[in-house]
Formats: C-alpha cells, sequence, structure tokens
C-alpha cells in the first residue's frame, strides 16, 4: 500500500482464498447464514423496486456518476473549496497509511484517548482500528454490525452487513462472553443491551469517525446514510467529527442525491429511506447549542487515481457501496464474505481490491466467478462487472497483445503451461481441417475416453462423446 | 448487457447454423433437431463445415490473443446476409455481444460487428421470428427448465423457453425456487473452482428436483453437462436434455417438410 507500512492489522492472505472457500463450503453454519441472509435480501430488493421503472432508474443511477467521475478533479476542488468555506477541514491521503496518520494527528491536537466510530469502509481499508489502538486511542465501533465485529476480533463478511455471517445465537453468546449480556434469543434485548454498552461510550468519546456515502461539491455537504443513530451520535456528540471517505464518493449537486439515494437504500437493504440521513455541513455555529466545534474531512485515494486513468477500469469507480452484487451473487453466498479474504469481498470486492492490493495479491479474485452476470444485472448504477472481471483475467495472464496490461501486479496467474495449452488450442480451433479430424478421430475412439476428467468428475460424470459429430451428421445429410 | 430493444428480421429463407463445440462433440442430437424444427419451419440450414468454436474458452480465461485467433477463424462463414442461428445462449452471446469488442481497433471490426448483428439464439428465433407453433404429440409429462445465465442475461430470452414449452398442450412446466441463479457451469470456472461449483450445482440440482418433474430441459448444453452429470454421479431422480431436443421429440412427424 505505502512504501513504508507503519502497522499490521489483520493479516490475511489473499492468495489463500481456495483453502478458506473450501472451509466455509463444507461449514454448515456458514452455508445456512449466507443463504437465508441473502435469500431475504434478494426478496427485500425486489419488492422495494416494485412499481418503479427499474431500468430508467439505474440509468439515470449511472449517469449520475458517470457525470461526476468525467468531472472529478474540478469537483473535488469545488468541494473542498466548498467545504473549507463552510468551516470543514480538509485533508488528502495518497494511502491508507497516511489517512491513519492525518486522523492521529488530530486526534493527537485534542489530546483524544478515546474514538467512537459510525459505519466507514474505507477505514476499514485504511484498518484504522488497530492504527489507533496501537497509538494508545481506544476506537470503538458503533454500528451494531461492526461492534459485533470488532468484538469477536474479526472483519465485516458484507459491506452494508458486517456481522451477517453470525446468527441470533452466535450474537447473543458473543455479547454474553464479552458484556456480560444474558443469553437470550431476543433481538431487541440484544440491541437494547448493545445499545447501553454504546450510549456511554458515545457521552464520553473525545472523537467521532465517520464515513460518507455522498459528498455534494456544491453546497459542501457530507452525506451520510444510516438505520442506527448511531452515525448521528458519532458525527454530532464527540466535540470533534473526523469523516473518512475514498476521493470518488463526490457528486456534483443535491439533485443528483436523490436518485442515488433512491438506488441505495433499495438495493441495498429494500428500504424505502434509511431511519437516518444526515447532511454535514460544518462545525458548531456560535448560536447553536449541539454539534461538534471542529469537522475534518480526510479525502483518500489508496489506489483510486490509478483506476481512474483507465477508460474501462475507471466504471469500477461508480460503486456506491449498495452490496446487492454480494447478495445476489452465487460464489458469494455459497462462501461468505471472510474467504476473500479482503475489505471489500464479492463481485465489487473482485473488481476492485484488485487495484488496491495488486494483481499479483489478488490473482485469485476475478476467475472466482461463473460470470453468470447476476452482479452487472443488479448493479444500481450499472457496473459491468462481468466485463471487468474479463479484463482482470485478461490482466493477470498478460492475455492480449493488443491492450497491454496496466494494473499492479499484471501477469503474476500466467503460467507457462496454461499459456502452451491456450496456443495448442488456438491452433486447433483456428485450422478446421484439423478441428473436425481430431473431433472426429475423438468419436470414432470414444470407448477410449476416460470415465475422469479431473475436478470435472469429483462432481459429475463426464459428458459422453457422440458416436458421430454435429459435423459428420450433417455431412451425411449433404449440408 | 442486453440490448435494449431487439429488432427481429422477417422470416428468412436461409439461415446459417452455428452449431457450437459442445453440442459438435457431445450433444449433436440437440444440434439436429434444431436443424429439423427450422425446416419444418421451411428455412433452409446452411452448415458451414469450417465451424469450430467461438473462442469463450480463451476469451473468459484472459487469453484473448488466443480467442481472437480462434473467433478470426469463424468470421469468413457467414458470406451471404443469413441471419446466423446458435443452439446456446453462451455462444450466442459470445459472438453477438464479445465479438465488437475482442475485435475493436482491428481491421476484423466491421466485419466482427456485422457478424454480430446477425446472431439469435435458436428458441429465440423459432418464436420471434419463425413464430413457430407446436402441436404436442407426445404423453402427459412435467418438466422443468433451467435457463442458462448467458441466454437470459446476454441473449434476454429468459421467456422464450416458458412460452415455446407453454405451446406444449401435454407439458407441466413447473419452476424450481431461485430459478435464476446460476448452476455453476461457467465453463473453466468449474475446473478452476471445482467445491464453489460442486456446492452450486448440488443446490440447483435439489430445486429441480424438488419441483418433483423428473426432467429438465436447458438452453445451454454446458448447463446440460453440469446439472444432468451432477444428477447422475449423485443418483439424483432428474435428468436432462437440450430444449431443442425435447421440443422436436414432442412433435416429431407433424408439420410439412
Amino acid at each position: 500500500m505505502s512504501e513504508t507500512a507503519e502497522h499490521t492489522g489483520h493479516h490475511i492472505d489473499v492468495k489463500q482464498f481456495h483453502p478458506r472457500a473450501q472451509a466455509a463450503i463444507h461449514n454448515p453454519k456458514i452455508r445456512k447464514n449466507f443463504r437465508s441472509a441473502m435469500d431475504g435480501l434478494m426478496s427485500k430488493r425486489k419488492t422495494a423496486f416494485e412499481g418503479w421503472d427499474l431500468e430508467t432508474l439505474r440509468d439515470l443511477g449511472a449517469n449520475v456518476r458517470l457525470r461526476a467521475l468525467a468531472n472529478l478533479p474540478d469537483l473535488l476542488e469545488q468541494l473542498e473549496k466548498k467545504l473549507t468555506e463552510n468551516g470543514i477541514k480538509v485533508h488528502w491521503a495518497v494511502d491508507g497509511d497516511e489517512a491513519c496518520r492525518i486522523v492521529r494527528d488530530i486526534c493527537k491536537a485534542r489530546d483524544a484517548k478515546t474514538v467512537i466510530k459510525g459505519k466507514s469502509m474505507v477505514s476499514e481499508e485504511m484498518e484504522l482500528n488497530h492504527y489507533l489502538e496501537e497509538q494508545g486511542i481506544e476506537a470503538l465501533e458503533s454500528d451494531l454490525g461492526e461492534y459485533i465485529v470488532q468484538l469477536a476480533d474479526e472483519t465485516p463478511s458484507h459491506i452494508i452487513m458486517p456481522a451477517i455471517h453470525k446468527n441470533t445465537g452466535e450474537i447473543s453468546q458473543l455479547l454474553h462472553d464479552k458484556t456480560g449480556t444474558d443469553l437470550s434469543n431476543d433481538v431487541e434485548y440484544l440491541t437494547a443491551s448493545a445499545r447501553l454498552q454504546l450510549r456511554e461510550k458515545f457521552m464520553n468519546a473525545d472523537v467521532g469517525v465517520s464515513g460518507v456515502n455522498f459528498a455534494v461539491a456544491e453546497t459542501g455537504t457530507l452525506c451520510l446514510v444510516e438505520n442506527e443513530g448511531n452515525g448521528r451520535m458519532t458525527t454530532t456528540v464527540p466535540k470533534c467529527h473526523i469523516a473518512v471517505t475514498g476521493i470518488e464518493k463526490v457528486v456534483p449537486s443535491m439533485e443528483d442525491v436523490s436518485a442515488l439515494l433512491a438506488l441505495l437504500t433499495r438495493s441495498a437493504t429494500g428500504q424505502h429511506i434509511t431511519t437516518y440521513f444526515n447532511m454535514i455541513s460544518g462545525p458548531r455555529k456560535a448560536e447553536e447549542l449541539d454539534g461538534p466545534e471542529e469537522v475534518h474531512l480526510v479525502l483518500v485515494d489508496n489506489g483510486r487515481s490509478s483506476i481512474y486513468q483507465d477508460d474501462e477500469l475507471l466504471d469500477t469507480l461508480r460503486c456506491i457501496r449498495c452490496g446487492a452484487c454480494m447478495n445476489h451473487c452465487p460464489v458469494y453466498t455459497r462462501v461468505g464474505g471472510h474467504a476473500y479474504g479482503t475489505t471489500y469481498p464479492g463481485p465489487i470486492g473482485k473488481i476492485l481490491m484488485p487495484h488496491l492490493i495488486g494483481l499479483d495479491e489478488g490473482r485469485h479474485l476475478p476467475s472466482a466467478s461463473s460470470l453468470c452476470g447476476a452482479c452487472g444485472e443488479v448493479c444500481p448504477v450499472k457496473i459491468p462487472i462481468p466485463d471487468l472481471l474479463v479484463r482482470l483475467r485478461q490482466e493477470s495472464v498478460d492475455g492480449d497483445k493488443l491492450h497491454p496490461a496496466k494494473v499492479r501486479g499484471h501477469g503474476a496467474k500466467r503460467s507457462s503451461m496454461e499459456a502452451m495449452i491456450w496456443k495448442g488450442w488456438a491452433w486447433m480451433h483456428a485450422s478446421p481441417g484439423i478441428y473436425r479430424f481430431g473431433t472426429g478421430a475423438a468419436s470414432k475412439f470414444r470407448v477410449l475416453q476416460p470415465s475422469k476428467a479431473g475436478a470435472w468428475t469429483d462432481y459429475r460424470t463426464a459428458p459422453k462423446l457422440a458416436a458421430k459429430t454435429l459435423h459428420q451428421r450433417m455431412k451425411e445429410r449433404g449440408q | 448487457m442486453v440490448d435494449p430493444i431487439k429488432v427481429y428480421p422477417s422470416k428468412p429463407a436461409k439461415v446459417y447454423f452455428y452449431g457450437t463445440c459442445l453440442v459438435d462433440m457431445f450433444y449433436p442430437d440437440a444440434g439436429i433437431a434444431g436443424v429439423e424444427l427450422l425446416e419444418r419451419e421451411g428455412i433452409e440450414v446452411l452448415f458451414p463445415q469450417d465451424q469450430t468454436c467461438c473462442g469463450q474458452p480463451a476469451y473468459t480465461s484472459g487469453y484473448h490473443d488466443q480467442a481472437r485467433s480462434v473467433a478470426k477463424a469463424q468470421l469468413d462463414l457467414f458470406p451471404g446476409d443469413w441471419p446466423i442461428v446458435v443452439p446456446s445462449g453462451s455462444c450466442g452471446g459470445m459472438i453477438r455481444k464479445h465479438y465488437p469488442d475482442l475485435f475493436k481497433d482491428t481491421p476484423d471490426e466491421v466485419k466482427a460487428a456485422e457478424v454480430a448483428g446477425r446472431v439469435w439464439e435458436l428458441t429465440d428465433f423459432l418464436l420471434n421470428v419463425c413464430h413457430i407453433k407446436l402441436e404436442d404429440l407426445g404423453e402427459p409429462t412435467t418438466v422443468a427448465m433451467h435457463t442458462s445465465c448467458s441466454a437470459r442475461r446476454e441473449m434476454g430470452v429468459a421467456e422464450v423457453g416458458p412460452k415455446l414449452l407453454g405451446q406444449l398442450k401435454n407439458v407441466n412446466l413447473v419452476e424450481q425456487i431461485r430459478p435464476e441463479e446460476c448452476c455453476g457451469f461457467g465453463g473453466t470456472f468449474a475446473v478452476r473452482h471445482p467445491e464453489i461449483s460442486g456446492a452450486m450445482v448440488s443446490e440447483k440440482v435439489d430445486t429441480l428436483v424438488d419441483t418433483g418433474a423428473k426432467e429438465f430441459v436447458t438452453t445451454d448444453c454446458g448447463c446440460l453437462m453440469n446439472i444432468a452429470g451432477y444428477a447422475e454421479k449423485n443418483q439424483k431422480p432428474v435428468s436432462g436434455q437440450h430444449i431443442l431436443s425435447f421440443l422436436w421429440a414432442r412433435t416429431q412427424g407433424k408439420g410439412g417438410q
């Protein structure tokens, strides 16, 4: 990520995708938790869009994001100017480590000892919690899912529902072990118990750290979408609020937010609107009673600028982090979020993470898809995820001389053996006579066909060669 | 993405038949059934003997140079301006959707786009270009249908299969839960990630068995060899065939040739 990795955090070897995926597949609890959760989310999304012209709305969402990205440098400058006018201090971070240092410096300047956090995937990218802990600053997650994950010393398994891999019983046990809450299957009770624990923390926290869903350039407003009220508490109760976000989150105007918000909440959780929608436009004014004295925004690049350089890969940055792609992904549903070993799991993770960690480290991510297209079909901003997966597959094997690979760590998956097999395959299939001879001979000697065919026949019987090929039968018919 | 608006041609005198390599080697009966159905509609079928494979396996594996060389060998097979019909959403989608990208900025760009624009998934062509009317001559039966992801999402023909089956008066079509979910084939995905693919196909087979149908039909031979192969190996009480084989068998002997 940077020349000097200052902190460690969770060390997960992304390359070990296969063993993790295999373990998840053979874990009935994981399978059941994800299957039932994803089924529920898919059905809620479907219901939420009933009566809407979804394709038109998705076109609108895609265009809003495309227009914003087309003017990204200008919009970021405008955003900085407006935020500064509003009294919000803007910081720029080239990567996660720099962003962590910026947050630390703000905390140190205020002699802050405790930080309360609202949900922020960019802070997960930064591994901010571990960094602050190493710096002697307590960082506590206040989003219920994040709180659970933090208590369990895990990472989020979903970008919207971080603890979706756990069922009520597991959560109850965890709260019992870590906070002394009575064991219960009553979700209301468990939530109330967590709320009680967190309330005190809100009151005493020196700094609140949150994410941002949309940063509006025209007005200098930071929009935050949430359901639990913890986002509002995080951004208003402590005397200092630090928002962290990726540089792609900027949109030109408030008008753009309405379309994206309509798409975001319905795509994510099937809600028409979230319980809270916060618009933060500056610190407490002299005549106001509430709100933080200081507000900061840390704009994090962390690989985004390099994505921005490529016209096709650029589409990756349209993402509004709704998670619909993972909810509809048959692979994610089977292996769960932790198998990926990345901050962002599922389809969006497969196209985003290679830019953040390098295609060498993330070499297995683009191939872990059947290219079924469900992700692209539901994406509210029409990111052509399957096409980008194919692009990254090509980059990971340096497979296209006409379009030389660009992504950091490209070519790491290329093996001379596999390349040779594809060359042989291409030679045969680009030579019709040889193809007809080969397939004809295979049919003729089909009794010699082995009954085992590698991993295919671990689960299935081998397909049976026909007695005559279609070519031969058509020729016999005179065609 | 699916074309926003599909403009079907009027029914032509001839079509080019692009059989696909899986049909060629493993399921030629499905190919012949497709040819018979077209001929019964009064269409002359041209089968270029030099056809091999659309290039998709190399394309989705990232070996685009190799995919391009194989795809290039297909481009000259269709000199007339007749439609090109394909008994597969997957191979059809490769040509229709991905050839233009694969040949962009090459000397074959125009030809590739022209060929791509003439490609039709065969059941879609039978229903919406030939306006086929099927007369069911079979015994009452119950079937389920699995539409491939590429037929559904790249070729946009998810409604076609059920409509065709709906014309068969003795066929009771039942729907499995999560019909739109991938069966786990995904070409080389099935061998690169066998456990994940295996988990996907096992659930697909379970949902098909749960419908009570003893048989399923599908638009694509990749899905067929995956689903039927899993069911066979694990002795699940469901078998499969290509929808074209099924339609031909149900209606055989009727109509003018």
